[in-house]
């Protein structure tokens, strides 16, 4: 190690004179793009989150959609063309969101294990920031996550117009930061590693299975369709095949943008009083 | 500055700091020494405000820890006692993230980054990632980090943990430079005790959550009653009455021990070097009084530590004696071994 000599002496005072919003946003930033940074590192993760939605929609896609005489009789689509892996499509898209932001939120429990939560926590920033960093993080990572499923919707037969892309966009960032919530809520109640498994099985597959992803909601049981209103996940299922396949489901586009825009406001409250709460040690 | 005023922290019942009172003054270097699990990680994250205080309240650079947090945080730099860098991040990379958590100027960050960087000669490494680095490296990364925004507070928990030699000289080194130039208050744990003499102006000693002793270096040896004369006497039973009376005239001589081990007998005297002649002659004359080895020590502050660690634990075993918890015999152990 080599002592610099004039190492304290050009550092002029550091009394900052700019508006607390800038210093939020620099900070925002900062969190925001660790997050990036890790997210393009961790090559595993990336492809692990791809290849599982894409075994999804060409195994149970290809597999389900053959016995068109079972899938035939049930009244999923209004025009026939749209065969059992398009009609999946929106939903395999939203369970890749799923699986991303949840998880992404969730991480938050190995930040705290490896002591990097503490030093972010002992610098000037406020936990709202470090919350909205870290959504923003989970919306980035989902948002790629999705653009590539996109990509691969174009082999499968979805058309797409540039309004609808702004509608798929803006539903998957809702969706996913509602999700990131969820995940950064649940992590950050946690103090250990053995609850990643609960929230896995416990949250992200009913999230995913009771979204109405794999079946119309048109017939359900009663028991079941109580499940499937009280998921989020569903009416980000039902607005984005609205929007790429043109369905109506259940509910209206409106109702279901509502109830989205709804739970991210309520998800992200809750996340960000969970992160006042959180302890930092 | 740094004032600690009746601070307690309990988890559950047990009590980890007990009556905290420490008043640390502008441009000092202070060091918490004591034993693991004394309570030192607490206090300094209480101070840094990760935790918050059972009862009473400490304030940071005027600013208090509990009405106004982020206000601390700002003045304040640490390094934890544990690794806190991403590992996924460069170095630089997990500089410029606190560089920018800490709003270091834009015109300055870069320049900054590089002189912390070159500081913890870590410049050739800074590409990459963290979890190619040596825990050595890791360390020194922590160092450039709390340093990196020009704190006015510095805690440095164990700063030195894991240092080779000479990076840790170094690191003294400059850590005496940056107190002394920029006017830095710095509080600092370590089990190394050549460090805290070094470093350190004033040393408190907390054990249990109970601050035992607090004074400058010079002092805390001061009041084990100087240079000790450690003999051995060719009569392993040595009578160390007789000892006492037969150097009664010498009024260099403040007290006469017996080491409870190996039977060796410990002279407490001012000036050992010019005075040990005359012992050895009077020691001479005197009957059966035969001495076979001498050693010369003065006290360290590890002799500090260990002197104030067991004493305190032998009074706590005085006044609960059938309590007798592990965590206390675990001390006496390490006492009893520091001492030889
Ligand atoms: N979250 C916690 N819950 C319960 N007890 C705790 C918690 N954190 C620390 N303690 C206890 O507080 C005591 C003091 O711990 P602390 O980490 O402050 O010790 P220390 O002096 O830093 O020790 P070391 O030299 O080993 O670093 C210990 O007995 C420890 O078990
Ligand atoms: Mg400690």
């Amino acid at each position: 190690m080599i002592l610099k000599e004039d190492l304290w002496k050009n550092m002029p005072n550091m009394v900052i004179n700019k508006s607390w919003i800038e210093l939020g946003l620099g900070r925002l930033y900062a969190i925001w793009l660790r997050e990036f940074k890790v997210f393009l590192r961790e090559k595993s993760r990336l492809i692990a989150s791809t290849f599982t939605p894409l075994l999804w929609l060409f195994v149970i896609g290809e597999g389900f959609g053959s016995t068109t005489d079972f899938f035939g009789t049930m009244d999923f689509a209004a025009d026939s063309y749209i065969g059992y892996q398009q009609f999946i499509f929106p939903g395999i898209i939203c369970m890749s969101v799923i699986f991303t932001s949840v998880f992404f939120g969730s991480y938050i429990i190995w930040d705290r294990k490896f002591d990097f939560l503490k030093s972010v926590m002992v610098a000037p920033v406020s936990r709202t920031t470090i919350f909205l960093g870290k959504a923003f993080g989970g919306m980035t990572t989902s948002l790629i996550q999705a653009a590539i499923l996109l990509v691969v919707g174009f082999v499968i037969g979805i058309h797409y117009t540039p309004l609808s892309m702004v509608f798929i966009i803006i539903i998957i960032l809702l969706l996913s930061f509602t999700l990131t919530s969820l995940g950064l809520t649940l992590g950050s109640h946690m103090e250990s590693l053995e609850g990643f498994q609960l929230i896995v099985s416990f949250v992200v597959f009913p999230l995913y299975f009771l979204s109405g992803a794999l079946f119309p909601l048109n017939n359900l049981p009663t028991w079941l369709s109580i499940l499937t209103t009280l998921d989020p996940v569903t009416y980000g299922v039902g607005a984005l095949r609205e929007v790429m396949l043109g369905i109506t489901g259940m509910n209206s586009f409106a109702l279901n943008i509502s109830v989205l825009l709804l739970s991210a406001a309520v998800l992200g409250t809750v996340g960000v009083l969970s992160f006042r709460r959180m302890k930092a040690v | 500055m740094i004032i600690i005023k009746n601070l307690f922290k309990q988890y559950d019942n047990v009590t980890v700091l007990n009556d905290i009172n420490i008043e640390v003054f502008d441009n000092e270097v202070f060091g918490l020494l004591g034993p693991n699990g004394a309570g030192k990680t607490t206090l300094i994250h209480i101070l840094a405000t990760l935790i918050k205080p059972t009862a009473g309240t400490a304030t940071v650079n005027g600013y208090d820890i509990i009405k106004n947090p982020s206000e601390v945080r700002s003045s304040i730099g640490i390094v934890f006692q544990a690794p806190s860098s991403d590992d996924m991040l460069t170095g630089y990379e997990n500089l410029k993230l606190h560089s920018l958590l800490y709003a270091v100027p834009k015109e300055l960050r870069e320049k900054r980054i590089s002189e912390v960087l070159e500081l913890v000669g870590l410049t050739n490494r800074k590409d990459d990632q963290v979890k190619k680095y040596s825990g050595g490296m890791r360390r020194r990364l922590e160092i450039a980090r709390g340093l990196l925004h020009k704190p006015t507070v510095i805690f440095l928990d164990e700063p030195t943990l894991g240092l080779d030699p000479s990076s840790r000289e170094v690191m003294w080194k400059y850590i005496n430079r940056l107190v002394k130039d920029e006017k830095i208050t710095l509080i600092l744990t370590t089990h190394y005790m050549e460090e805290a003499d070094f470093l350190c102006d004033r040393i408190g000693i907390i054990d249990k959550g109970t601050i035992i002793a607090l004074d400058s270096p010079t002092q805390l040896k001061e009041q084990l009653g100087g240079e000790v004369i450690e003999m051995e006497f060719a009569n392993k039973h040595v009578d160390k009455e007789n000892i006492d009376r037969v150097l009664k005239q010498c009024n260099f001589v403040r007290k006469v021990e017996l080491e409870a081990k190996n039977g060796n007998v410990l002279i407490y005297v001012d000036d050992a070097s010019h005075n040990l002649p005359t012992i050895l002659k009077i020691l001479d004359k005197a009957n059966n009084t035969e001495v076979e080895s001498v050693e010369l020590r003065s006290p360290t502050l590890n002799d500090v530590f260990l002197k104030f660690a067991q004493r305190h634990i032998t009074k706590k075993q005085g006044q609960d004696e059938d309590e007798d918890d592990s965590e206390g015999g675990f001390m006496e152990k390490y006492a009893q071994y520091g001492n030889k």
